[in-house]
C-alpha cells in the first residue's frame, strides 16, 4: 500500500497502460464483475431462521425452550380434545375406561346430549323457540350496530336500546294477554341466561355511566361528589360483594311487596357494577376532547346538553369505542360470577350437569370446562378482534 | 338526568307508602295465584329438579301439598332453587313463602333468624361417608382426618363439636354449595364426607363409583328437618303447620290418594273430621272444609310421599326407622284434629 | 349620544330572571339532587328497619364476641372453633385475604414483566407464544379458570399414600405441600435484629453510593455489598453459637399430614388462577409503558456508549415506569378484588369465611356485607394513595 490506490476508470486504465508500455494493455476488464451472493448464513430460510429464532445463545436456548413447551402443551390438548374424544353414546358407560379403549379424551357425547340444557337451561321445551327468536333478534341488533357500513345506525341504535330490551321482555318472560304464557325466571338458565345478563348490562351500563362521567366532570360540586362516591365505591370493591348486597340485602331495603326476583337482583348488581367502570371508560375519552372543541360549542351559543349531545359525546365515544368494547369483554366474562349467588348461568348449569351421576366419569367435568372455555374465546376474541379493528381504523382517521 | 332523577322520586315515594302496610301470607299468595316455595335444587329425594325442570323430592311434595289446600292444584307452586347460604335472608325476604329445604330446626334460627319450624317432616342426624379402602369402621377412628362440609350449616358446627367432645383432631374443607363439597370429595381432597344421613346416601349416588364408599354407623347430632315460615304470621303457620299434621293424621287413619274418595263415605268420626265430612275444621284455618281431601287427593299422605321419594320407591332406599308413625315406633305424631 | 352611553355604562351585567340565571339554576339542582339522595339512603334505611323487625331479626355487631364454633382449614393467627369468636374469624379470613393476594401480587408482577418484554423480543417464537398465552388467559372468565385450575391440581397430585416424598420431610400429596418449618429455641431475635441491620446498612450504603456518584462519577459495588450484609450477619449468629434452631417436621398420619408448614391445593389453585390470569393484563401494561419510550432514548442512550443492560436499566424502565404504574396499580387492586373468587375454590379468604360461614350462621346479612365492603374499599383506598404518592415521585420534574 506504498503507491496511492487509483480512484477512478480513468485512473485504472493509465495506470494499467502504464503498467507494461511494450506488450500494451494485457487485460482490461469492461464487464463489471458480477456481485457476490450474500454470504449464505445471511438469506434464505435458515438465515432467516437463525435471525429470528437463534440470533444469539439466549435466543437459541429461548427457541428451543419454547419449541419444548409446545411439543409438551399441544400434543396432549389435541390428543384429548379429537384423538380421543368420545362423540356419541347415550351415559356414561361411553366414557369409561374400558379393556378395549385404555384412554378416553374429552366425552364429548355428554355435552351433545346437555346441550339443549346449556342453551336453555330448563325452559319449557314447547317455548324454546321463543329463546332462538330473542337470540336471531340480539344478533341483528348488534350487527347493526357493529357494522359501520350499515345503513341508518341511528335508528339501530334505538332499535337495540329501546325496542330490543321490551321486546326481548316480553318474549322471554311471557305476555298471557297475547298468548305467550309466563316462563318464571327460575326456569331460564345456561346461555340464555349468560347472554341475557351480559346485554343488560351492556344496554344499561353506557347511558348510566355516561350520565355518571358527565357528572364526575360537572361543575356542580354536590352532582360531582356523588358521582365520584359512587364510582369509586363500586370500583372498589369486588363485584361479588356487589352481588352479594345485590342479591342479600336489596330486598331489605325496598318494601316487603316488591321483592324483586332473584335474576333481577344480579340484573342490578351487575348494571351498577358495569355502569362504574364505563363511566371512567367515558370520562378518560370526555378528557381527551381538546378545550377549543368546548369553547366553540358554547361560542356558538349552544346549551349544555346540546353541546355533549351534539359535539363532544360524539367524537368523545368514537375513540373511545375500543375501550367500551373491551369493558364489554370483561363484563361478559364477569356475568360468570353470578353463579354464586345461585343463578343458572352458563357455568352453573354445566356445574349442575358434570355431576349428575348419569354422567360420572373422570373426564366429564374437564369436558364440560373445555366446552365452557370454548364458548367464552369465541365470543371475547371475536370481541376483542372487533375492537382492535376500530382501533387500527381510528388510527388510520388520524393519520390523514 | 332530569327525568331519572323524577322516576326515582317517584319510585322512592311509592315505596314508602308500600312499606307501611305489613301484607297477609295467604292473602298475598291466594292474589297471586301462586306459592312461592324454597327448595333444595341439587338434593335426590328432597328436592331436584330435572333437565325439564320437573321437580321431585320429599320437601318438593310438601310444597305441593301446601299449594294443594289453597288451590286444589299442587302445579300452583313455584320452586325457588336456594342455596344453603340464602335460603334464609330469602325467606325473611319475603321472597319466598313458605322454606322447604331440609332444614335443620334449631333454637337460634327459630329466634334470631325470624323463623317458625311448623314440624319436621324428616328425623334425621349428621353421619360420616368413608372410602372402603381406608378400612374404617367407626367415626371415632376418623382422628386427624380431613374432612369435606358443606358451609353455612349445622352440619359444619357440630362437627366441630363432635371432635372436640372425642379429644380427635380434625381438618375441615369447607365449600359453598353441596356440589362442590362433594365433587371435592370424590377428588380425594378429604378423607370423609358429613352431612345429613338422608344427604349422604342422595349425594353417594353422585360419586363416580358409589360402591367404593361407605356411611359410618354413627349418627353425630340431632337434625330434624322441617318446613320453615316467617315470624308475624300466625295464620300462615298454622296453614303450614296443619298441612304436616294432616298428611301425618291421613296416614294413620289408612287415608291413601287411591282410597280418598271412598273414605269421604268412612263413618269413623276422626276420619270424618279430618275430610272435612264434619265441623268447620278447614275454614278455621282460612282454608275450606275439605283441605285434607284435596292434599291426599294430590300428593298422598306422609307415608306416600316418604316411600316415593327416599324409600323403597326411590333409589336411595332409606328405611323409615325414627320417621315411622308413632304406632309403628317411629316419632312421627301428630295432634289430632278436632 | 352620551345619554345613552352613560345609561349601558349603569346597567352593568344585563339583569335576567333567576329561572334562566345558570348560577340559581345550578344551586338548584344540586339540592334537588342532594334532597333526593338524602331521601333515597332515608327510605332505604327505612325500609329496612322495617322489614328487620317484621321478620324479627337480630341486628346490630353484638355478634362480633360471639363464639364462632366452625373450623377453618387456614389460619394464620391462633384460632380455634371453641374458643374463638366471629371477630377472630373475620381476622382469619382477612389475613388469608392478604397472603394470597400480596404473594400473587409479587409472582404476577414477575410473570408480567417476563411476557411482556418477551412480547417486544426479537425471537419470532418467544413473541408468538407469548401472544397467545395472553389472547387465550384475556379471553376467559377467571372463575372458570380457577374451577379448572383447582380440577387440575387435584387431579395431577397423588394422594397421601403415594405421595411425592423428598428426604423423608417435604411431601406433596393432594392435601397439600408440607415441608419442615423451624423453631427458634434461642437466638431468633438475634438472627431477626441481623436481618434489620443488613436491611438498614444496605439501604444506607445504596444512598451513599448514589451520592457519591452523582459527586464523583465513581462507582460502588451495590450489589455485592447488599448480598454479603444479608448473607453475611446471619452467617455470624449461626457461627456465633447463639442460634440454636429445631424444625418440626410433617409427619405422616393415618390420614394425614401433621406439623410442620402446609400448603393448601385450595391456596395454590387460587394462586396459580389469579398470577396467570393478573400477568397477562400486567404484560399488556408493560408492553405499552416499554412502547411509549420513544426509540430515540435507546438510541440516544447507545451513542453515548452504553451498553444493552444499562440501556434499558437506567434509561427505558424508569421512563416507561412512569406510563406502567397507574394501569399496574390497578392490576394490583384487581387481583386483591378477584381473590374473592376463593369461594369458589374453598380457600378460606374473607368472603368465603365471613360472608359465607359467618353470615349464615348469624344471618345479619347487612352487617356482615357492609363490613366486607368496607374492608375491600379501604385497601383499594389505602393502596391507590400509596401508588399516587410514588407516582409523583417517579413524575417527570420539569425544569
Amino acid at each position: 500500500m506504498s503507491e496511492p490506490t487509483p480512484t477512478t476508470e480513468a485512473e485504472v486504465r493509465t495506470e494499467l497502460a502504464s503498467m507494461d508500455p511494450e506488450h500494451g494493455v494485457a487485460y482490461v476488464r469492461d464487464v463489471p464483475v458480477e456481485s457476490l451472493p450474500p454470504p449464505a448464513g445471511e438469506t434464505g430460510a435458515l438465515a432467516w431462521l437463525r435471525r429470528n429464532f437463534f440470533a444469539t445463545p439466549l435466543d437459541s436456548a429461548l427457541s428451543i425452550g419454547v419449541i419444548l413447551l409446545i411439543l409438551w402443551v399441544v400434543p396432549p390438548i389435541i390428543k384429548f380434545t379429537l384423538i380421543d374424544a368420545v362423540w356419541t353414546g347415550t351415559d356414561r358407560e361411553a366414557c369409561l375406561v374400558t379393556a378395549a379403549r385404555p384412554e378416553v379424551g374429552a366425552c364429548w357425547a355428554f355435552v351433545d346430549e346437555r346441550l339443549a340444557y346449556f342453551v336453555y337451561g330448563s325452559y319449557p321445551i314447547p317455548e324454546r323457540w321463543r329463546v332462538d327468536v330473542f337470540f336471531a333478534m340480539l344478533a341483528i341488533g348488534v350487527f347493526w350496530l357493529l357494522r359501520l357500513s350499515a345503513p341508518r345506525r341511528d335508528l339501530g341504535a334505538f332499535y337495540f336500546f329501546v325496542i330490543l330490551p321490551v321486546a326481548s321482555y316480553i318474549l322471554l318472560k311471557g305476555f298471557p294477554a297475547i298468548g305467550l304464557p309466563t316462563v318464571d325466571t327460575s326456569l331460564w338458565g345456561g346461555i340464555l341466561v349468560t347472554i341475557v345478563v351480559a346485554t343488560v348490562g351492556i344496554v344499561c351500563s353506557l347511558p348510566i355511566g355516561i350520565l355518571l362521567a358527565l357528572g364526575r366532570r360537572s361543575r356542580m360540586p354536590a352532582v360531582k361528589l356523588f358521582s365520584v362516591i359512587y364510582i369509586e365505591f363500586v370500583r372498589g370493591v369486588p363485584l361479588i360483594t356487589v352481588l352479594f348486597m345485590a342479591s342479600v340485602m336489596l330486598p331489605l331495603f325496598v318494601p316487603e311487596a316488591w321483592s324483586p326476583d332473584k335474576l333481577l337482583r344480579a340484573l342490578v348488581g351487575i348494571a351498577m357494577f358495569a355502569s362504574a367502570y364505563m363511566a371512567e371508560v367515558v370520562r378518560a375519552g370526555l378528557q381527551a376532547i381538546p378545550k377549543g372543541q368546548y369553547e366553540g360549542a358554547m361560542a356558538v351559543g349552544l346549551g349544555y346538553w346540546q353541546m355533549m349531545r351534539l359535539i363532544i359525546l360524539p367524537q368523545a365515544l368514537k375513540i373511545t369505542v375500543p375501550n367500551i368494547v373491551n369493558t364489554y369483554i370483561g363484563l361478559f366474562k364477569d356475568t360468570t360470577l353470578v353463579f354464586i349467588v345461585g343463578i343458572f348461568d352458563l357455568l352453573k348449569t354445566i356445574e349442575a350437569a358434570r355431576i349428575d351421576p348419569k354422567w360420572a366419569t373422570p373426564v366429564t367435568s374437564t369436558t364440560g370446562y373445555v366446552f365452557a372455555a370454548i364458548f367464552y374465546i369465541i365470543f371475547c376474541y371475536g370481541m376483542s378482534r372487533y375492537a382492535k379493528n376500530i382501533e387500527a381504523r381510528l388510527a388510520r382517521a388520524d393519520r390523514r | 338526568m332530569k327525568r331519572v332523577i323524577t322516576t326515582f322520586a317517584l319510585a322512592a315515594a311509592f315505596g314508602l307508602t308500600a312499606a307501611a302496610a305489613s301484607a297477609q301470607t295467604l292473602n298475598t299468595v291466594k292474589s297471586r295465584g301462586i306459592l312461592n316455595c324454597g327448595s333444595n335444587a341439587g338434593l335426590a329425594g328432597f328436592g331436584l329438579p330435572d333437565a325439564q325442570g320437573n321437580w321431585t323430592g320429599l320437601d318438593v311434595d310438601y310444597c305441593r301439598a301446601i299449594a294443594a289446600a289453597i288451590f286444589d292444584d299442587p302445579t300452583k307452586v313455584k320452586f325457588v332453587p336456594l342455596t344453603a347460604k340464602d335460603r334464609f335472608t330469602s325467606l325473611q325476604s319475603g321472597d319466598v313463602d313458605v322454606l322447604v329445604r331440609n332444614t335443620t330446626w334449631t333454637s337460634s334460627r327459630d329466634t334470631s333468624l325470624g323463623l317458625n319450624f311448623t314440624g319436621v317432616n324428616y328425623y334425621d342426624g349428621q353421619g360420616f361417608m368413608v372410602r372402603k379402602s381406608l378400612k374404617v369402621n367407626s367415626a371415632l377412628e376418623l382422628n386427624d382426618a380431613a374432612v369435606c362440609v358443606q358451609q353455612g350449616t349445622t352440619t359444619e358446627l357440630n362437627l366441630a363439636d363432635y371432635f372436640r367432645a372425642n379429644k380427635m383432631k380434625l381438618k375441615t374443607v369447607t365449600f359453598a354449595s353441596a356440589d362442590e363439597t362433594t365433587k371435592a370429595y370424590d377428588a380425594g381432597r378429604c378423607d370423609a364426607f358429613t352431612t345429613d344421613a338422608s344427604g349422604l346416601y342422595s349425594e353417594r349416588l353422585r360419586l363416580a363409583k358409589p360402591d367404593d364408599h361407605v356411611v359410618l354407623p354413627e349418627i353425630i347430632s340431632k337434625e330434624p328437618l322441617g318446613p320453615s315460615v316467617r315470624h308475624g304470621d300466625d295464620q300462615w303457620f298454622d296453614i303450614v303447620k296443619w298441612v304436616h299434621f294432616a298428611l301425618i293424621n291421613a296416614e294413620e287413619m289408612g287415608i291413601t290418594k287411591a282410597n280418598v274418595n271412598e273414605m269421604l263415605k268412612s263413618e269413623n268420626p276422626d276420619v270424618k273430621r279430618l275430610l272435612g265430612t264434619e265441623g268447620a275444621y278447614g275454614e278455621q284455618l282460612g282454608l275450606t272444609k275439605d283441605w285434607a281431601v284435596r292434599i291426599i287427593k294430590h300428593v298422598g299422605n306422609y307415608g306416600e310421599i316418604f316411600e316415593r321419594n327416599v324409600g323403597q320407591g326411590s333409589p336411595l332406599k332409606i328405611a323409615r326407622g325414627l320417621n315411622a308413625l308413632w304406632t309403628k315406633g317411629g316419632l312421627q305424631y301428630a295432634p289430632p284434629v278436632r | 349620544m352620551s345619554v345613552a352611553q352613560e345609561s349601558i355604562r349603569d346597567a352593568g351585567p344585563p339583569k335576567v330572571s333567576p329561572i334562566r340565571d345558570p348560577k340559581v339554576r345550578a344551586i338548584a339542582y344540586q339540592a334537588l339532587l342532594c334532597l333526593i339522595v338524602a331521601f333515597l339512603v332515608y327510605a332505604a334505611a327505612r325500609n329496612a328497619i322495617v322489614n328487620l323487625e317484621r321478620a324479627h331479626i337480630a341486628s346490630g355487631f353484638g355478634f362480633w364476641d360471639v363464639t364462632a364454633g366452625f373450623d377453618i382449614s387456614q389460619t394464620l393467627i391462633e384460632y380455634s372453633a371453641q374458643a374463638s369468636t366471629y371477630g377472630t374469624a373475620f381476622w382469619v379470613g382477612l389475613l388469608n385475604t392478604l397472603l394470597v393476594s400480596v404473594i400473587g401480587i409479587v409472582l404476577a408482577t414477575i410473570l408480567g414483566f417476563l411476557v411482556g418484554v418477551a412480547r417486544l423480543s426479537r425471537n419470532l417464537l418467544v413473541v408468538r407464544i407469548a401472544a397467545g398465552y395472553v389472547e387465550v388467559i384475556r379471553n376467559l372468565p377467571l372463575l372458570l379458570q380457577l374451577l379448572f385450575w383447582y380440577n387440575a391440581v387435584l387431579k395431577a397430585l397423588p394422594d397421601l399414600r403415594s405421595s411425592y416424598d423428598i428426604g423423608g420431610s417435604i411431601f406433596l400429596n393432594n392435601r397439600g405441600l408440607f415441608f419442615p418449618s423451624p423453631i427458634f429455641h434461642s437466638g431468633g431475635k438475634l438472627l431477626v435484629g441481623a436481618l434489620i441491620v443488613a436491611l438498614v446498612g444496605s439501604i444506607a450504603f445504596r444512598i451513599w453510593a448514589h451520592k457519591r456518584q452523582e459527586r464523583t462519577g465513581q462507582q460502588a459495588p451495590v450489589l455485592w455489598v447488599t448480598l454479603a450484609l444479608f448473607i453475611g450477619l446471619p452467617l455470624l449468629v449461626l457461627l456465633s453459637g447463639e442460634l440454636s434452631v429445631a424444625f418440626s417436621y410433617p409427619e405422616k398420619g393415618r390420614f394425614n399430614i401433621r406439623g410442620g408448614v402446609e400448603v393448601l391445593p385450595e391456596f395454590v389453585a387460587l394462586l396459580l388462577g389469579l398470577v396467570a390470569y393478573t400477568a397477562a393484563f400486567i404484560s399488556e401494561v408493560v408492553r405499552a409503558g416499554i412502547l411509549a419510550v420513544s426509540k430515540g432514548q435507546t438510541e440516544a442512550a447507545n451513542a453515548l456508549g452504553l451498553r444493552q443492560g444499562p440501556t434499558l436499566r437506567l434509561v427505558v424502565i424508569p421512563q416507561a415506569m412512569r406510563v406502567i404504574i397507574p394501569p399496574l396499580t390497578s392490576q394490583y387492586l384487581n387481583l386483591t378484588k378477584n381473590s374473592s373468587l376463593a369461594v369458589a375454590v374453598g380457600y378460606p379468604d374473607l368472603v368465603q369465611v365471613f360472608t359465607g360461614t359467618v353470615l349464615n350462621q348469624t344471618g345479619q346479612a347487612v352487617e356482615v356485607v357492609a363490613i366486607t365492603m368496607a374492608v375491600y374499599l379501604t385497601i383499594s383506598l389505602v393502596t391507590s394513595f400509596a401508588m399516587n404518592v410514588f407516582n409523583s415521585r417517579m413524575a417527570i420534574v420539569e425544569r
